[in-house]
């Protein structure tokens, strides 16, 4: 059965006739040709396919598409202008936190919702965050500091701001 | 070279725009999904395609039968055996690939997976590979000639009758048997492929998830060639890979039926597996070593023994090169001076997915260096000595190298003793020693493990390396444009390791353009020069001495042009990274630029136009990273949990190209080396049925499981390489198990404890703690 | 990775939830963070052809006390009650199991209510039900039904809750001068089902004597369940070393649990007895506080 929705996805409307079952990834994925967002598994435990909905990082292997109707979605893609870089893209590319790329954009997602919830967040308390973001190629060392310098860019922007 | 650069290819990854096989859309392209074996043996009675093909969007369902047809059912793997493309009769493991749907879209042919019809007859499954040599196992492999029994092969090196001898005059025997489980690389990108054959230009071009295209290139030449399909018009495109780490260079049966499938249809045939498709289907390790070390009364080495079962699954698939049917599991005498060893090994057939190296193990020598390393410890506790003292007295020195191990390698080059001293010192190792004796008094568990290794990387020299065949040498090619800038292409391929920047990073060192004047490429058949790939840390050794010859080949003819442009002799030029000047007349110079510019507007007589070379770089000998990790434990006695407290990694690989990458590599490898130490096995039943086929219970460690790893590093250049560099990620997957296994033994040793296999889990402690009380 | 074909409803009002229930019968299932169910239906273990959303349902979110009680709405999610600062302060015990809970974007979309409905024992939130002794509320086609949490579960996978009950609300006691709980699970690894998980909660009174005790276990039962035998050892009594001892040893002897990946019945066993000591010595001093 076919279903009309309609979502925000990076800042624009869009409108779509999707099946009942119709995963929010594969929506992302096929319709909406946004490849950035990945699949590693099939039971909820790799994170690869984060995106933040209504601004909370969602696995969106484990989301209806139908479900998703009237929400804001922000991928990969939609996280910081062409061409530029968001405080945390540009900290994975300054401490070395990606090498494959395939899990990166997931990890990515998922600490933009870390640091909205916790903007000052300890290595412990940085690792429990993305528990539910499986790296391989990292050994993760290098994400956690990442995270880290994101942290400390984001903060010293918002004191710039006030 | 040696410089911390940012990576060149992070900007597509951090934007998500990196291009993965998954990413890959075209037009009419249609999906595929694999019908898989419940049973670990069976006898196929029917398959029915009717209620399948009856769905809307199904197109077709392929069986082994269709594709005998065309003499496809069955193909040759890398070591001489045969596999299975689709079974005709029997399925010989559980996931095993029974047919393929295809469909016009992912969702309609998965409903057309569940709607096949097929029809089993489960046979009693071979699982403990102890049990295939048994007079009333079946005969697993009767499509074999000359196959009697469920043997493969023998292999046998060193000398037998003096380690013999040497263990019965020992004054001090440790024995043990090991084993190391199966694993999974599980890389977080699964397997997969787009295969489009154009029946107009008869193109076959396929985007597949592989480390090795050029090797994928061939083999289906050779083994669809009969079909028609010529190598010169087979393109293989490894875009993005979203990691290997082994699990990406076998040819798996899925890819040869969408390659079959699309040169029937016409169309582009996209599979792409699930990750319990992928978690059942191929594996790592699976040796078990039966291992004897003897010794003086002081607790210096006189001989090692090993005898080793090697469970292959159904057939022998795994991917080594064809005269190493063990790999280098002879380098398993270790980084220790004795010249006494014997190392054998029978293979066996078993109703298990075929495979065997792969998950970072160069070739086998993760189990080798497991081995060694488990019973130097076993030693120290026998002879009662400080693991890392008998380490230091048994350690081949520095003065030794090139050293000829007992079983026939030479390792280039090597300072053990700093490398493990340096380690000491950074962990503190005699403070832990003594807070070790405090914590004894009170009963508490704490344990310090070491593990000192030596890895053999960059295969390898054309004599002894090759793959089906094919020589195991690599390539570069460069070419300079009039501006300066350089396109340079390379036979390996990166999954993640960086090569668009560290070969970039050797070009600059050697001609003196700037790194982000060079682009790097790689993974596309049809402009990449042929390479055998990147796996078994093979490609610094191998496509980077290429690059920096065939650099050298570009500076010698600069060189040249120089002299013409300067008005110069050619013995009077001397070259400063991005300058030719004259000897003694250092402000008449040319750059770089100037030279190659000149190279295509002003010619010196009778000099080939353009700025271009070639170089495929034959190895003449692997190199021999090394490296001392020191594991810091502490055990609950009540529940059996371990908290790893500290880890220090010390590698050696020669020269660093890049510090960050390296340091990189080495986190990756250390948590994919605690992985299988505590976390990670494949677990079969009796029936040979996967129990841990998912993420939920196959446990891939997250950022709390995966330490604060401390690393550092040693410098011994290799000699005979061109850049004094050694391969580097995978010896942490190779060092770490043994020393967090060592260490977890360690705490538990006052218990009487005295070996563990891994994975060492809370619930295995808690087990060993309750049978020794 | 694919679910089968199902129909997706929409319902907008607890109201029209049951009405859908009533109109599609037993082949339809509710879904409200679906982290537990379309995870099933993706691998085709559960195949229902009708998924009623009540996800989008206005005013189920909520945590609030009233009266002697603390009411949680059934969809607020896991990271709501994570962060809610009435939550940290005065009910750790929420705290501790949430914290070990699958991970924070499976706990963005999870809710109290799915993690209770589902049936599972393997699931966090039972244990700490039992251990507060709490009391579900739905709305079915009959009207409001108090369940107490002693008689909701009632098999594998299976609750007190007809197809047509939507689950609306967790009740709890208010915390007050006295009370504590604590939470603890053995996992394999972060985000790991539990190999053995105990809850406590209990109430001392101003002489420090034990007046109510719950104890709940987590993944080592088909059915999710509490300790009767050491809660009525500890209740009425002030709880010394050795009370807690005994009721370590209870305990492991009244769980059911089986030999599976994450250890031996034994091990399991074993764990539970630790744990269940560690949970009773930090519920009191939570007590105490």
């Amino acid at each position: 059965m076919k279903h009309e929705i309609t979502l925000t996805i990076n800042g624009e409307s869009v409108t779509a006739e999707v099946d009942s079952r119709l995963l929010l990834v594969h929506f992302i994925r096929e319709h909406l040709d946004l490849t950035g967002t990945h699949i590693g598994c099939d039971t909820s435990n790799c994170g690869a396919c984060t995106i933040l909905l209504n601004g909370k990082s969602v696995k969106s292997c484990t989301y209806l598409a139908v479900r998703a109707d009237g929400a804001e979605v922000t991928t990969i893609e939609g996280l910081s202008p062409e061409g530029t870089n968001h405080p945390i893209q540009q900290a994975f590319h300054d401490q070395h936190g990606l090498h494959c790329g395939f899990c990166t954009p997931g990890m990515i997602m998922r600490s933009v919702d870390l640091l909205n919830n916790n903007p000052n967040p300890t290595e412990e308390e940085i690792r429990w965050g993305i528990s539910g973001n499986l790296c391989r190629c990292t050994g993760y060392n290098n994400i956690v500091k990442s995270v880290q310098q994101a942290a400390e860019e984001m903060q010293k922007e918002k004191q710039a701001t006030v | 070279m040696g410089h911390s650069v940012k990576r060149k290819e992070d900007a597509r990854f951090l934007h998500g725009k990196g291009n993965y096989v998954d990413d890959v859309k075209l037009p009419g392209m249609l999906h595929m999904v694999m019908v898989r074996s419940p049973y670990a043996y069976a006898k196929i009675k029917s398959i029915n395609k009717e209620r399948a093909l009856a769905i809307d969007g199904v197109l077709a369902v392929i069986t082994g039968e269709d594709l005998a047809q065309y003499n496809l059912h069955w193909m040759p793997t890398l070591l001489s055996d045969t596999q299975m493309v689709l079974p005709t009769d029997t399925v010989m493991h559980q996931a095993q690939e029974v047919c393929a749907v295809i469909a016009t879209d992912r969702y309609v042919a998965v409903d057309g997976a569940e709607a096949v019809e097929i029809d089993y007859e489960p046979m009693d499954a071979i699982v403990d590979p102890f049990t295939a040599l048994d007079e009333d196992a079946p005969l697993l492999r009767p499509d074999k000639e000359g196959q009697e029994n469920n043997h493969i092969y023998h292999w046998e090196r060193g000398d037998r009758e003096k380690t013999d001898q040497a263990i019965a005059n020992a004054d001090v025997v440790v024995s043990e048997r090991i084993h190391l489980p199966r694993i999974h690389v599980a890389s977080i990108e699964t397997c997969g492929c787009v295969a489009s054959y154009d029946k107009d230009t008869e193109k076959m071009v396929v985007y597949l998830t592989t480390q090795a295209p050029h090797a994928i290139r061939t083999v289906v030449a050779l083994v669809a060639g009969h079909v028609g399909l010529s190598e010169e018009k087979i393109r293989i495109i490894s875009p993005d890979i979203g990691g290997g780490f082994g699990g990406k260079v076998p040819v798996y049966p899925a890819y040869v039926v969408a390659i079959a499938a699309t040169f029937l249809i016409g169309k582009p045939v996209k599979w792409i597996e699930d990750r319990s498709e992928n978690l059942v289907n191929g594996f790592a390790r699976d040796y078990h070593m039966d291992c004897t070390l003897a010794a003086d009364k002081d607790g210096k080495i006189k001989a090692f023994k090993v005898k080793t079962l090697a469970d292959h699954g159904y057939t022998d698939s795994s991917a080594n090169p064809s005269k190493y049917p063990t790999g280098m599991f002879s380098i398993c005498t270790g980084s220790y001076d004795y010249d006494t060893a014997f190392a054998e090994l029978d293979a066996v057939y078993t109703n298990k997915a075929p495979g065997g190296v792969a998950y970072r193990c160069s070739f086998r020598v993760t189990e080798a260096v497991h081995a060694i390393e488990r019973m130097v410890d076993k030693l120290a506790a026998k002879v009662g000595k400080d693991p890392a003292m008998l380490r230091l007295e048994n350690f081949i020195k520095k003065e030794q190298f090139p050293y000829a191990s007992p079983l026939g390698w030479s390792y280039d080059s090597g300072d053990y003793e700093a490398t493990l001293k340096k380690a000491m010192e950074m962990i503190g190792y005699e403070d832990y020693k003594k807070e070790q004796a405090e914590k004894r008094k009170e009963g508490k568990l704490m344990g310090i493990g070491i593990s000192t290794f030596t890895e053999v990387v960059g295969a390898g020299p054309s004599k002894d390396f090759d793959i089906l065949g094919i020589a195991m040498f690599d390539s570069a090619e460069i070419r300079v444009h009039p501006t300066g800038k350089a396109l340079a292409r390379f036979g390996t391929k990166s999954q993640g390791q960086g090569h668009e920047t560290t070969y970039a990073q050797i070009l600059a060192e050697e001609l003196g353009i700037p790194y982000t004047d060079i682009e790097i490429e790689e993974g596309d058949t049809d402009t990449a020069p042929y390479g055998l790939g990147t796996y078994a840390s093979r490609s610094t050794p191998t496509a980077g001495a290429a690059a920096a010859i065939a650099a050298r080949k570009l500076r010698d003819k600069g060189k040249k042009i120089a002299a013409y442009l300067l008005e110069v002799s050619e013995e009077d030029i001397e070259w400063e990274v991005g300058k030719y000047f004259v000897k003694g007349a250092p402000e008449k110079s040319k750059t770089i630029q100037d030279v190659v510019f000149a190279a295509y507007t002003n010619i010196p007589p009778g000099m080939e136009p353009g700025f271009e070379a070639t170089h495929y770089y034959d190895p003449p000998n692997l190199t021999f990273p090394n490296g001392a990790y020191i594991c810091v434990v502490e055990v609950e006695q009540e529940t059996g949990m371990i908290d790893v407290k500290r880890f220090v990694a010390i590698d050696d690989c020669g020269n660093i190209i890049n510090p960050m990458i390296v340091e990189g590599q080495v986190h990756g490898g250390l948590t994919q080396g605690i992985a299988p130490a505590m976390y990670e096995g494949i677990e079969y039943d009796e029936e040979g049925n996967v129990l841990n086929g998912t993420f939920m219970d196959y446990l891939v460690p997250t950022a709390v499981e995966s330490p604060h790893w401390e690393t550092g590093h040693t410098i011994t250049p290799s000699p005979h390489h061109p850049l004094g560099a050694k391969g580097v990620a995978e010896s942490p997957t190779v060092g770490a198990p043994p020393a967090i296994a060592n260490a977890i033994i360690d705490a538990l040793a006052p218990l009487g404890i005295e070996h563990l296999d891994i994975p060492i889990t809370p619930a295995k402690v808690w087990e060993a703690i309750q049978a020794h009380s | 990775m694919i679910p089968a074909n199902f129909t997706y409803h929409k319902a907008s009002s607890v109201k029209e939830a049951i009405a859908k229930a009533e109109e599609l019968g037993e082949e339809a299932k509710f879904m409200s963070g679906g982290h537990s169910l379309l995870p099933m239906m993706k691998l085709r273990f559960a195949t229902p052809e009708h998924i009623i959303d009540i996800s989008k349902i206005d005013g189920l979110s909520y945590i609030k006390e009233e009266g002697d009680v603390l009411k949680i709405g059934a969809l607020t999610t896991q990271t709501e009650m994570e962060y809610s600062e009435l939550m940290r302060e005065k009910y750790p015990i929420f705290s501790d199991a949430i914290k070990l809970t699958a991970d924070p974007s499976v706990r963005n979309v999870g809710t109290l209510g799915g993690n209770i409905a589902h049936g599972d024992a393997a699931n966090d939130q039972p244990a700490l039900m039992f251990a507060m002794r709490a009391t579900i509320i739905a709305e079915g086609i009959d009207g409001t039904k108090e369940i107490p949490i002693d008689e909701f579960f009632h098999g594998f996978y299976m609750t007190a809750l007809e197809p047509t009950d939507v689950l609306v609300e967790i009740q709890v006691p208010k915390a007050k001068k006295g009370s504590g709980g604590a939470y603890h699970k053995v996992e394999r690894k972060v985000g790991d089902y539990a190999t053995a998980g105990v809850a406590v909660y209990l109430e001392l009174d101003d002489a420090g004597v034990c007046q109510e005790i719950g104890i709940g276990l987590t993944n080592v039962s088909a059915v999710p369940m509490r300790v009767d035998r050491a809660e009525d050892l500890l209740r009425g009594q002030k709880i010394t070393e050795d009370l807690i001892e005994q009721a370590g040893v209870i305990a492991s002897e009244d769980c059911e649990p089986g030999s599976d990946l994450r250890g031996s019945e034994a091990y399991k066993r074993s764990l539970v007895n630790t744990i269940t000591k560690r949970m009773l010595n930090k519920a009191l001093e939570r007590a105490n506080h």
